[in-house]
């Protein structure tokens, strides 16, 4: 159990997007301060004023070379923790304990037409030098043409086929949720283009059980967020969301799509530990989440998330998905209204921007009376997550 | 069906032959010796399976390498219709066996058709030799 001094203690006061697309023709470094520069006019922050940047280690570059381009004189704070929405905790305890004033977290990724340097090849084993539990998959996978994101996903999903007996009329539900979320919203790749059922099940499976469909497609984009103290948070342009808690979770043999060693691989206990720990801080539970914004870089792990954070019981979520009433807009949960990373493509922050509009009550697939979203990143691994809430 | 490769392209090697998972060593060495080696902690005797520098269970840091029977059930597989890799031509499956020890590895089927893989079929291992300087750990199906 861990301190909870956290508690609303921060604020996200600024977004910036910079338009997706599979190519988008500009340098990280270039699209990284763009996005940084936007959200800060539209909170209404100088760039001079930022004091503290954080990011994921992934995606794009790091602090002092985007602080570099930018024109910052100096970082009080700068950081980079690792996947998923995790450099949000980063950002959160660095205002909340006072080590700087106006945090940017900043993801900028050109996944569609860069070098891919984080999925399914070997550039990022070559740049460990040491022994890394996450490296086994390069050794005991790899000879045996086990390679690839999706393919890892469709060892853990056949097995979780196996315990569960979801089918594929039911997961497909989550594709065509996030596909006719994305179609209302002109920045995501599937604007305009849902999909059916029939859709889903001519989609090939491209490491079955795993289907074309059932992954997020890759893109370039560039997005940045600005946080800072509810009290500062007055004196700047945007409504605040206040951030009411921020978790990580952690579990014995996790390893990012890959925990094939537990006891039992169809569930997500990092997830569990960190929702004990949001809902712990934040003084909320499941029900008192209007909007959620779940990991579905992977569709299986949708499904994984609504019964690891509560949203329904165990052995529940495959009867929760199907159709899509009870996650559509308007729905018992909304899940991911802008059409998540399937809808819109590969992109983490993105949970946080829609988080912040849906507070705001300006997104495109907006929800009636939106007043606490919840953000859940890293399923399959180690996972983050916040609970975000209208002041 | 055994899994068919592109005799031009370069099976992907593991860490013995590179700078990777250097832990895994003795496994690759028992492979060569048609063997499957397993890392067991010398002051419990849990098996630590992927092999790595210390019990999680009571954090003694001897162990040693016991010889596995080369038996066990499928856990779980896929199926790949697109090759994630020039080297491996789709249609293949990788398997995820469950030894009898308890330890999961994965592997490949040797003489199985994808579609004739099922969730705690009995298999038993068999070694391939897939490249002039590469020997595989593989399974067939038991008895």
């Amino acid at each position: 159990m861990a301190i909870d001094s956290i508690k609303d203690k921060a604020a996200i006061v600024g977004i910036g997007v910079v338009d997706f697309s599979t190519d988008i023709g500009r340098t990280e470094w270039y699209t990284a301060c763009q996005a940084i520069k936007l959200a800060a006019e539209e909170a209404g922050v100088n760039i001079d004023d930022i004091d503290g940047m954080v990011k994921s280690v992934d995606d794009g570059p790091d602090p002092t070379y985007t602080g570099k381009g930018l024109g910052i004189d100096n970082l009080l704070y700068h950081s980079e923790n690792h996947w998923g929405t995790s450099a949000m905790m980063n950002a959160v305890h660095a205002v909340a304990g006072g080590l700087c004033n106006y945090c940017v977290y900043y993801q900028t990724a050109h996944r569609a037409s860069g070098p891919e340097k984080c999925i399914s090849d070997f550039l990022v084993a070559r740049e460990f030098r040491d022994d890394s539990l996450d490296m086994v998959r390069y050794d005991y996978f790899s000879p045996f043409g086990l390679i690839g994101e999706p393919g890892y996903v469709a060892m853990m999903y056949r097995r979780y086929m196996h315990e569960t007996g979801i089918k594929p009329e039911q997961l497909g539900w989550v594709p065509i949720v996030a596909s006719e979320n994305a179609a209302r919203n002109t920045n995501a790749i599937f604007f305009d283009k849902s999909i059916t059922i029939d859709d889903y099940m001519q989609s090939k499976l491209i490491a079955d059980p795993i289907r074309e469909l059932d992954c997020a497609p890759k893109v370039d984009g560039s997005i940045a967020i600005v946080i800072t103290t509810p009290e500062r948070a007055k004196a700047l342009k945007q409504e605040p969301v206040i951030i009411n808690s921020v978790a990580s979770g952690y579990a014995l043999e996790g390893q990012n799509y890959t925990s094939y060693t537990r006891d039992v691989i169809t569930d997500l206990p990092e997830m569990e530990n960190m929702a004990k720990e949001l809902y712990r801080v934040g003084g909320m539970g499941p029900k008192d989440i209007k909007v959620a914004m779940l990991d579905d870089t992977f569709a299986p792990y949708v499904p994984m998330q609504l019964e690891a954070l509560g949203f329904c019981g165990k052995g529940e979520a495959p009867a929760f998905i199907e159709g899509g009433d009870k996650i559509r807009v308007g729905g018992q949960l909304p899940v991911n209204p802008d059409g998540g990373e399937i809808g819109q493509g590969r992109f983490i922050t993105t949970r946080i921007v829609e988080a912040v509009r849906q507070i705001r009550g300006t997104s495109t697939n907006q929800v009636a009376n939106t007043d606490t979203v919840l953000v859940a990143s890293g399923a399959g691994g180690p996972a983050d997550g916040m609970i975000c809430r209208k002041e | 069906m055994t899994v068919e490769y592109n005799p031009d392209q370069k099976i992907p090697h593991p860490a013995m032959w590179g700078v990777l998972y250097k832990s895994s060593t003795p496994f690759w060495e028992g492979v060569k010796n048609k063997k499957i080696m397993l890392q067991k902690c010398k002051s419990c005797g849990n098996l630590l399976n992927p092999p790595r520098p210390m019990c999680p269970k009571c954090q003694s840091q001897e162990n040693e390498w016991i010889t596995a029977k080369g038996t066990g059930k499928i856990y779980s597989w896929v199926t790949f219709n697109e090759a994630p890799h020039p080297a491996f031509k789709a249609p293949y499956a990788a398997v995820l066996v469950e030894l009898d020890e308890g330890p999961r590895i994965v592997s490949n089927m040797v003489d199985v058709k994808p579609e004739d893989l099922e969730i705690g079929m009995a298999v038993e291992v068999t070694f391939e030799d897939v490249a002039e300087d590469l020997t595989l750990p593989k399974f067939r199906k038991a008895g």
